[in-house]
C-alpha cells in the first residue's frame, strides 16, 4: 500500500505540531522518521493512526483520500500503530490479548485463534506462550505480541514509535528480524526515533522533522553529520564563558540505579558541587526525571549511595532532603507542585513554617502581594491557582522557593512557557548560582540547555554517557551523544 | 483566552449560587411530577409539610431534636470531606458514640453527682466515636484500605455490638426486648426546654460545634492543610506536609463530632441505648454536607431544611393519604439533582475551554 501524507498540519491553539508535513511511504520498505524532541514525529504518528484528527492536509492509501477519525478506523484500512507504552490488559492471558477486538458474535473461536497465533508466532520466530499472563511478560515481548495482534487485524502499514526504548538487545534483534520480514513480504514500516544507529541498521529512507516541518529526507546509506544537522540545525557560535568558580561539593551519587519510567536510572555516578548550573539533555523518560527525584529524595535508590554534603541520605525520608535545603521542582506544575483549589495567599500562608495554632493570614497576604510584585505574576492574591496560565504558576511556584536552598532540582522550567517566561526563569535561577546554590535542571531543548548551563549531562536509554563543561563541547557533539553515537 | 482570567472567590459564589438556583427548581419539579403521579395535590403536600414541622413549638422541638444530631455529624464531616476522604463510617460512630455513653450513664444510676456523670458520658461519647473513626482512618493509613469499605464494614460491626449489649449484657431486667436498654432515672436525663422537648445543652453544643468548626477550618493551620492535601494530595511534600497524618486528624474530628451525636440521642433523646440509636443521621449527613457543597453555615440550613421534610413528612399518610418516605425521595431528589447540575456546569465549562483549544 501506497502511503502519502500531503500538507498535513495539527494545531493546538497557537502550538504548530505539524505545520505542513509531506511525505511518502512506499510498501515493502522500512521508512524511519527522525528528529528531537517536540519536533513533530509523534504527533504526526498520533495524526496518521487516527489517534487525533488532523487540522488540515491529505492522507492517500493507494492514491485514494483516506479520512478518518478513530484508531478503529485507521486499522479498518490497514493502518495500525505500536505505542511506547503498550497497550494492552495486563490480567488476561497472551492468546486472550491477541484475539481482542477481532472476535463477532457468541461462538466461542479460541481454537481458531490459537492456530493463528501459533503459526504467526513460528513464521516471526518469536518465543510467545499463548496462555502466559501479559503482566509476567517483559516490554519487548508485550511489542511482539501487539504486532502479531495487528498483522492477525490485517493492517498493512506498521507504525512504531520508539520501539527500542527500554528493550534488551536479544529483543531489540528479534524485532528488527521481524520487521524486516514484514517489509520483504511487502507490508511497509514506519520507525519513529530519535536514536541514529536503529535509523542506520534498520531503515531503506528517513524523514527528518524539526520544529513541525520537514527539514529533509534521505536514503540509505546515511551520512550521520548530514542527518545530525537536519535534526538539530546548524548550532549559533557559542559565547564563551569564563569558568565558574565552584564551592564544595554538596551532592553525590555512587553507582546508583533506580527503576522509573520507561528506562529506570543505572550505574550512576555524579558530583554536583555550589554554584554549578547543570542541564541533563537526552530524549525525554530517559532518566532525567529518575535521576532529578533521586536526588530531591522523592524516590529511593534501589542500589547505590547518595550522599548530601558528605552525609549518607539515601533511602531516608524526603524531609531530611528538605531540611538541608534540597528542593525538587516537577514539570506538572499543576499535578504534583501546586494545590489548584488554593488561593496564592494561602500557599503562601502554607509556606509559613512559623509555630502556633492560627493562620498568620495577614502575613501571609502581604507576602503574596510583595511576591506577586517581585516575580511579575498576573493574578491577584485572591487568584486561584488552577485559574493562572502556565507561565504565571511556573512564577509561582519559583516564588515559593526558599532563598536558603542548597541545591534546586528542576524538571522542565520552561516547558510551556512562553519566550519572555522562560527568560525570567533562566535570570532568576542565575541569580542562585551566585549564592552558590547549584542548579540542576532537565530540558527538551538542546539550544537551551547550551545557552543556559555550565555542565552538560547527557542522558541515553537510562545511562548518562557524556558528563562535559560547556566549554568543551559543541551542539554537534551533545546531538551526537543525544542520538546515541557517543 | 479563559485561563488568563483570574477567578476570585466572588467569582466562585455567584456560580455556586446560581448552580444552587438551578437545583431548587429541578428538584421542586421532580417532586412535584412524582406528586401528581401519585394522585397528590402538590401544595397541599408542601403545605402539610410545613405545617407538620415549623406549625407548633412541640412540632419544632421534633425538628430540632432531629436538627441537633444531623448537624453535629455534619460539622464532623466537613472535616473529613476537606481533606478528601469519604467517610462513611459516620454511622457507626455515632452509634459508638452512644454506646460509651451508655456505659458511663450505668454507673451513675444510684442518684450521686449526676451532673458529672452526665458531663463524663458525653466526653465518653466523644472519644468512643473518635476511636471508631481512627479504626477506619489506620486501615487506610496502614492497610490502604478504601474508607469507605472500613466505615461501612465498622458500621456493621457497631450495630452488631449494639444489638448484642441490648440483648445480652445490658437487657432490661426480666425480658429482653428490642425498645432498648433500660430507662435511665430522670435526673440522668438531659433537661427539656419549656414547650419543647428539645434538651437547651444539646443545642448549645450543636451551636457550639457550627462556631467551633468555622473558625478550626478558616483560621487554624490544620484547617487549611486539610484543605491544601484535600486539594492536592502529590504536592505534599513540596509544603512539608504528611498525608497520612492529616487523614487521621480529621477522623478524629468527625468520629467526635459523631459521638457527640450519639450522647446527645442517648442522653436527650432517647433516655436508653435502642438499636436504632443512630437513627440513619450519620448517612443523612453526608448528604447534608453535599448539598451544602461542603460550606459550614449552609450545612446547618439544610440540615434544618432535612429536618423539617424528616418531621413534616409524617403529616402525610394521614393527611393525605401519602407514604410519610417521600421525605426520603425528596432528600435523594435533592442531592442527585444537585450533583447533576454541578457535574452539567463543569461539562460546558470544560468544553468551552477546549474549544479554544482545537
Amino acid at each position: 500500500m501506497l502511503l502519502e501524507l500531503h500538507n498535513i498540519h495539527k494545531h493546538y491553539g497557537a502550538v504548530k505540531a505539524n505545520n505542513g508535513v509531506t511525505l511518502t511511504i512506499r510498501p515493502g520498505t522500512i521508512h524511519g522518521v527522525l528528529g528531537e524532541n517536540g519536533a513533530g514525529k509523534s504527533t504526526l504518528m498520533k495524526v496518521l493512526s487516527g489517534f487525533v484528527t488532523k487540522t488540515a492536509g491529505t492522507i492517500l492509501i493507494d492514491d485514494n483520500v483516506a479520512e478518518y477519525a478513530t484508531p478503529a478506523e485507521a486499522q479498518r484500512r490497514g493502518i495500525g500503530m505500536l505505542y511506547q507504552e503498550p497497550l494492552d490488559y495486563v490480567e488476561l492471558t497472551v492468546l486472550e490479548n491477541f484475539m481482542i477486538g477481532q472476535t463477532r458474535g457468541l461462538k466461542n473461536e479460541m481454537h481458531d485463534f490459537r492456530e493463528r497465533f501459533h503459526s504467526l508466532v513460528a513464521h516471526f520466530n518469536f518465543t510467545l506462550e499463548a496462555d502466559e499472563m501479559v503482566k509476567r511478560l517483559t516490554v519487548g515481548e508485550r511489542q511482539q505480541l501487539e504486532i502479531l495482534r495487528l498483522l492477525s487485524c490485517g493492517i498493512e502499514i506498521l507504525i512504531l514509535d520508539e520501539p527500542t526504548t527500554g528493550i534488551t538487545d536479544d529483543q531489540k534483534a528479534s524485532l528488527f528480524r521481524a520487521l524486516k520480514q514484514l517489509a520483504a513480504e511487502g507490508k511497509s514500516v514506519i520507525l519513529v526515533s530519535h536514536k541514529l544507529q536503529d535509523a542506520e541498521a534498520l531503515c531503506d529512507a528517513v524523514t527528518v522533522l524539526r520544529d513541525g516541518v520537514v527539514t529533509g529526507s534521505m536514503d540509505t546509506p546515511y551520512d550521520a553529520t548530514t542527518l545530525l544537522a537536519m535534526m538539530f540545525g546548524t548550532p549559533p557560535s557559542s559565547p564563551a564563558r569564563a569558568p565558574a568558580d565552584y564551592g564544595e561539593e554538596i551532592l553525590r551519587l555512587e553507582n546508583v540505579s533506580a527503576p522509573g519510567g520507561r528506562t529506570g536510572l543505572s550505574q550512576c555516578r555524579v558530583a554536583v558541587r555550589q554554584g554549578e548550573m547543570i542541564g541533563l539533555a537526552g530524549l525525554e523518560g530517559s532518566g532525567q526525571g529518575v535521576f532529578l527525584r533521586l536526588a530531591g529524595g522523592i524516590a529511593p535508590p534501589a542500589t547505590g549511595t547518595i550522599e548530601l554534603c558528605g552525609k549518607a541520605v539515601h533511602g531516608r525520608d524526603h524531609h531530611v532532603f528538605k531540611k538541608a535545603g534540597v528542593v525538587f521542582l516537577p514539570t506538572s506544575r499543576l499535578e504534583e507542585g501546586l494545590m489548584p483549589d488554593l488561593s496564592i495567599t494561602e500557599h503562601f500562608a502554607l509556606q509559613d513554617r512559623s509555630r502556633g495554632v492560627v493562620v498568620r493570614w495577614q502575613a501571609a497576604l502581604e507576602t503574596a502581594r510583595l511576591k506577586i510584585k517581585k516575580f511579575r505574576v498576573r493574578g491577584t492574591p485572591d487568584s486561584v491557582v488552577e485559574s493562572l496560565s502556565g507561565g504565571n504558576q511556573q512564577r509561582l511556584l519559583l516564588s515559593l522557593l526558599s532563598k536558603e536552598s542548597i541545591l534546586l532540582l528542576l524538571e522542565q522550567p520552561t516547558r510551556g512557557l512562553d519566550v519572555e517566561s522562560a527568560l525570567w526563569v533562566w535570570q532568576h535561577l542565575h541569580k542562585y548560582c551566585l549564592r552558590k546554590t547549584a542548579v540542576v535542571f532537565s530540558s527538551s531543548d538542546i539550544e537551551e540547555i547550551f545557552m543556559v548551563a555550565d555542565r552538560i549531562l547527557v542522558f541515553f536509554d537510562g545511562r548518562i554517557v557524556q558528563d562535559v563543561r560547556k566549554q568543551d563541547t559543541t551542539i554537534s557533539d551533545l546531538a551526537r551523544a543525544i542520538a546515541g553515537k557517543v | 483566552m479563559p485561563m488568563d482570567v483570574t477567578h476570585t472567590k466572588r467569582d466562585i459564589i455567584l456560580r455556586r449560587t446560581r448552580e444552587l438556583g438551578l437545583t431548587v427548581i429541578v428538584v421542586f419539579a421532580f417532586t412535584t411530577v412524582i406528586l401528581l403521579l401519585a394522585g397528590a395535590p402538590p401544595l397541599d403536600a408542601y403545605y402539610h409539610i410545613m405545617k407538620g414541622s415549623l406549625g407548633s413549638w412541640v412540632k419544632l422541638g421534633h425538628v430540632l431534636k432531629a436538627w441537633i444530631p444531623l448537624t453535629l455529624c455534619a460539622c464532623g464531616l466537613l472535616f473529613t470531606f476537606r481533606i478528601g476522604l469519604w467517610n462513611i463510617g459516620v454511622e457507626g460512630q455515632v452509634m459508638m458514640g452512644a454506646v460509651c455513653t451508655t456505659f458511663v450513664l450505668r454507673f451513675g444510676t444510684d442518684g450521686h453527682a449526676p451532673l458529672l456523670y452526665l458531663t463524663l458520658a458525653c466526653a465518653a461519647g466523644v472519644v468512643g466515636g473518635a476511636v471508631w473513626a481512627l479504626v477506619a482512618g489506620f486501615l487506610k493509613t496502614k492497610g490502604g484500605i478504601h474508607e469507605i469499605f472500613a466505615g461501612l464494614g465498622l458500621n456493621f460491626v457497631a450495630q452488631a455490638i449494639i444489638l448484642w449489649l441490648i440483648f445480652g449484657p445490658w437487657k432490661r431486667p426480666g425480658i429482653a426486648s428490642m425498645s432498648g436498654t433500660e430507662m435511665f432515672p430522670r435526673d440522668l436525663w438531659l433537661a427539656y426546654m419549656p414547650h419543647m422537648r428539645a434538651s437547651p445543652v444539646a443545642l448549645a453544643c450543636a451551636i457550639a460545634a457550627i462556631i467551633a468548626t468555622a473558625l478550626m477550618l478558616r483560621y487554624t493551620r490544620v484547617g487549611l492543610y486539610l484543605k491544601a492535601l484535600g486539594s492536592n494530595e502529590r504536592a505534599a511534600h513540596m509544603f512539608d506536609l504528611r498525608p497520612r497524618f492529616y487523614m487521621l486528624v480529621a477522623m478524629i474530628c468527625a468520629g467526635g463530632f459523631a459521638g457527640l451525636a450519639g450522647s446527645v440521642q442517648v442522653a436527650g433523646v432517647y433516655h436508653r441505648l435502642i438499636p436504632a440509636i443512630s437513627s440513619n443521621y450519620g448517612y443523612l449527613a453526608l448528604l447534608v454536607v453535599m448539598l451544602a457543597n461542603y460550606n459550614v453555615w449552609i450545612s446547618p440550613a439544610v440540615a434544618f431544611f432535612f429536618a423539617c421534610l424528616n418531621v413534616g413528612s409524617i403529616q402525610l399518610p394521614m393527611m393525605l393519604q401519602l407514604d410519610s418516605s417521600l421525605s426520603g425521595v425528596i432528600q435523594g431528589a435533592l442531592v442527585l439533582a444537585a450533583l447533576a447540575v454541578h457535574a452539567w456546569h463543569v461539562r460546558t465549562r470544560r468544553m468551552a475551554e477546549r474549544a479554544d483549544y482545537d
